[in-house]
C-alpha cells in the first residue's frame, strides 16, 4: 500500500532554529512509529545538517539567510532535504571527510557529515559555489507505515 | 538547556539537562571557562545523565575544554551518558573519556 506524505518549511539561519527544525522533523516522522534509537538518529542527523547551514553557509553574508527543509514519506521511507541559499562547498570529498572542519577555531569538531552518515542509510550532498547546498538524508524504518 | 556548576573536591562538574547543539554548547562554554581558569580544578567532568539530545557541537564542546583542562594540567570525563549520547561520543573516538560504571552517582539536585 502506498504511504505518502510530505511538508516543507523555510526558517532563517538562526541557531535557535536548530532545536525547532530536528524537532518540528522529528514530530512528521512519528507518524511511522519509529523507535526510540530511529527517532534519535533522525533528530542528530537533520541538526547536523542544519548546523552546517547556520554555521557555514551564510557565514559571509551581511543579511541572514534561510534554510528550505522539506520531508517526504513513501511507505517507510523518509527523504529530509536540508537546502540553503549560500556560499556553497568548494571541495565536498574534504568536507566530508571525518574531523576535517573550515572553523576549527569555532570548535567545530568536523563530525557532522559523520554523524549524518552513521544516523542515515544515505547521505547525498550537492553544491554549487556561491549559490547553495542541498543535503538528502534517507532512512528506511524497520516497521511498516501506520495508515 | 539548563546547566549548573557544582564543586566537588577538585572536580568541577558540569551538570547538563536537556538538548546540547550549536546554539546551547555556546552558553555552557562561555559559563565554564571563566570558572575553570578562576578554579583550576584537576579535573572537570561533564555530567550528561538528563541530556536528552547531543550532536557533534556537544564533541566540540568537550574537545574544546579538553584543550584548555591540558594546558592546566587537568584532565576531562564525562559521565551517565544516555544510549543516544554515547553513540555520538563512541563514533567521535572519544569513549574513552566515559568514567566506569553503568550509572555513576549523579552530582546536585
Amino acid at each position: 500500500m502506498e504511504y505518502e506524505n510530505y511538508f516543507k518549511m523555510t526558517v532563517p539561519a538562526l541557531s535557535r532554529n536548530e532545536s525547532f527544525a530536528r524537532a518540528a522533523v522529528a514530530a512528521f516522522v512519528s507518524q511511522l512509529d519509529p523507535t526510540v534509537e530511529e527517532l534519535s538518529d533522525i533528530k542528530a542527523a537533520v541538526s547536523e545538517a542544519v548546523t552546517n547551514c547556520v554555521v557555514h553557509a551564510y557565514a559571509d553574508s551581511e543579511t541572514i539567510g534561510i534554510i528550505e527543509i522539506t520531508a517526504r514519506l513513501s511507505d517507510n521511507n523518509v527523504y529530509i532535504k536540508i537546502r540553503d541559499r549560500g556560499c556553497g562547498i568548494e571541495n565536498i570529498e574534504q568536507a566530508m571527510q571525518p574531523l576535517y572542519s573550515s572553523r576549527p577555531e569555532e570548535e567545530r569538531a568536523g563530525l557532522g557529515f559523520a554523524v549524518m552518515e552513521s544516523c542515515c542509510d544515505k547521505v547525498k550532498v550537492s553544491s554549487h559555489p556561491g549559490k547553495g547546498t542541498s543535503v538528502v538524508l534517507q532512512t528506511a524504518f524497520k516497521k511498516k507505515a501506520i495508515v | 538547556m539548563t546547566f549548573e556548576l557544582i564543586h566537588r573536591d577538585s572536580c568541577l562538574v558540569v551538570c547538563i539537562s536537556g538538548d546540547i547543539d550549536h546554539h546551547s554548547a555556546a552558553q555552557i562554554r562561555t559559563a565554564t571557562d571563566p570558572e575553570i581558569e578562576r578554579v583550576m580544578p584537576s579535573m572537570l567532568i561533564f555530567d550528561l545523565g538528563e541530556v536528552s539530545f547531543m550532536d557533534s557541537s556537544g564533541i566540540g564542546l568537550i574537545l574544546g575544554r579538553q584543550r584548555l583542562m591540558e594546558s592546566l594540567g587537568g584532565a576531562v570525563a564525562v559521565k551517565n551518558p544516555p544510549p543516544a549520547v554515547r553513540k555520538i561520543i563512541t563514533l567521535s573516538g572519544l569513549s574513552r573519556l566515559i568514567l566506569n560504571g553503568d550509572k555513576t552517582e549523579r552530582t546536585g539536585k
